[in-house]
């Protein structure tokens, strides 16, 4: 039941898009067709997934306060944690590379499609961001820090995927010509956020 | 973009001749990092609950950026093509470890609710994004320049929405030294048994999105040419 909760609340209640602005600079350059959208949040729920726990493993094997004690209890004074974001950054400028190998050899349709995007995703907020959540929020073990980045990666797909359908739709409808493309996106994301805020404080 | 190929002709002149001014100039309006280029904007929307977070954000970034762009653009003929991205990160992660130990040191409140987009600062866009486009074809002086003239474009965008977020959100603006500044007289308050109320939908998170749409629907009504296509 934890893990149930902790992935809605990932995907409906702290979505890393509605709530927290994480991977914005990619969610408004992307969406503005659902095939490529989908496949981009599809890669960022894939690295989500696995820079996570890596990255949880890290933050409680080496940087924290006490980590290395596992090695020698001389080193249980030892905080390593200034380096965290420098060790972050590594582990997901690495992972990023191998899916991006990865997609390459096994779609290249996707590849072609994602073009310059897959290396973006290293610096897509949300996944440095559902790092930095994680060593914030102090997860328990690391079945539930990867379920929690699977689901705010479910939820990232989700909300651009979302976007996508509706920036489809409405090439046909009479915006406002400063407000087209950009503006009109900033603002429909703003009325979804709030929809999105009735999922608040829903308990499972 | 013209202002990378106008750079690059600009070799033999002074650092404030029209070429390098327009490096600094145009970022604030015509190729503003957030609203045209689309770069930076988790963090800009995030942070600007309050003044004061935007303040030391915007502080933070032009620090970074600065960093970085200088950096990188010194170290632009020795970076191999291929890892030049993870060199940026390194240097970008380095710097940003500089500001959240100052900021932890000396600003422990603000450094609490900045929370963890200090450490974002990292990935946002427009540090990474102007190290890719600019500085790692740019001599120093210029990649200076082009620093902060984008750090300034986002910095004004920041202050724009936190002030009208605070103002409308919570009624008052918190400034550091003189407490909250009320733009009403105190009585006026609802709290206060009078008629106004704040709207507390600004401080919500999707009422930034919302601001900032308005921003850009106000700065392209009057600058056509920014007008997109869909």
């Amino acid at each position: 039941m934890e893990y149930l909760s902790i992935f809605v609340k990932g995907i409906f209640i702290e979505n890393m898009i509605f709530a927290y602005f994480l991977g914005m600079c990619s969610y408004l350059a992307v969406s503005k067709t659902v095939k490529t959208a989908n496949g981009l949040g599809l890669a960022v729920i894939f690295v989500l997934g696995i820079t996570v726990p890596i990255n949880y493993l890290l933050e409680n094997y080496v940087l924290e306060e006490g980590a290395l004690a596992w090695i020698n209890p001389a080193y249980a004074e030892v905080d390593l944690s200034f380096l965290s974001f420098i060790m972050f950054i590594a582990v997901i400028a690495s992972m990023v590379q191998l899916v991006e190998m990865i997609v390459e050899k096994f779609a290249p349709a996707l590849y072609g499609a994602l073009g310059i995007f897959l290396p973006l995703i290293a610096v897509n907020c949300s996944i440095l961001g559902g790092a930095l959540f994680m060593q914030d929020r102090q997860y328990p073990s690391i079945g539930e820090a990867t379920i929690f980045g699977l689901g705010s990666g479910v939820g990232w797909w989700l909300a651009i995927v979302a976007i996508a359908a509706i920036r489809e739709k409405i090439r046909y409808s009479h915006v406002p010509d400063p407000l087209k493309g950009l503006g009109i996106t900033f603002i429909i994301t703003g009325l979804m956020g709030i929809a999105f805020m009735s999922f608040m404080g829903i308990e499972i | 973009m013209s202002a990378e190929t106008a750079a690059a002709t600009a070799k033999k002149d002074s650092l404030f001749s029209k070429k390098n001014r327009k490096l600094l100039i145009d970022p604030l309006d015509d190729s503003n990092p957030i609203t045209v280029q689309v770069l930076g904007i988790c963090s800009a929307l995030a942070i600007t609950v309050q003044l004061q977070q935007a303040v030391i954000m915007s502080l933070s970034v032009l620090f970074v950026m600065i960093g970085g762009n200088v950096i990188v653009s010194l170290l632009r003929n020795m970076i191999p093509d291929r890892i030049r991205i993870i060199v940026q990160l390194v240097v970008v992660a380095s710097l940003v470890i500089i500001v959240d130990q100052v900021l932890k040191a000396f600003q422990p409140d603000i450094s609490e609710k900045l929370s963890v987009f200090v450490g974002l600062i990292i990935t946002n866009c427009i540090i990474m994004g102007r190290l890719e486009a600019f500085a790692l074809g740019n001599k120093p002086g210029p990649s200076f320049l082009d620093a902060i003239g984008n750090a300034m474009g986002y910095a004004w965008i920041l202050l724009a929405v936190s002030i009208i977020r605070e103002v409308f959100g919570s009624g008052a603006i918190s400034l550091p030294g003189m407490g909250q500044v009320k733009f009403l007289p105190a009585e006026w308050f609802m709290s206060e048994g009078g008629f106004y109320e704040n709207n507390n939908l600004m401080i919500l998170p999707p009422m930034a999105l919302i601001t900032v749409g308005v921003i850009i629907w106000i700065q392209r009504s009057r600058n056509q040419s920014l007008i997109e296509e869909n």
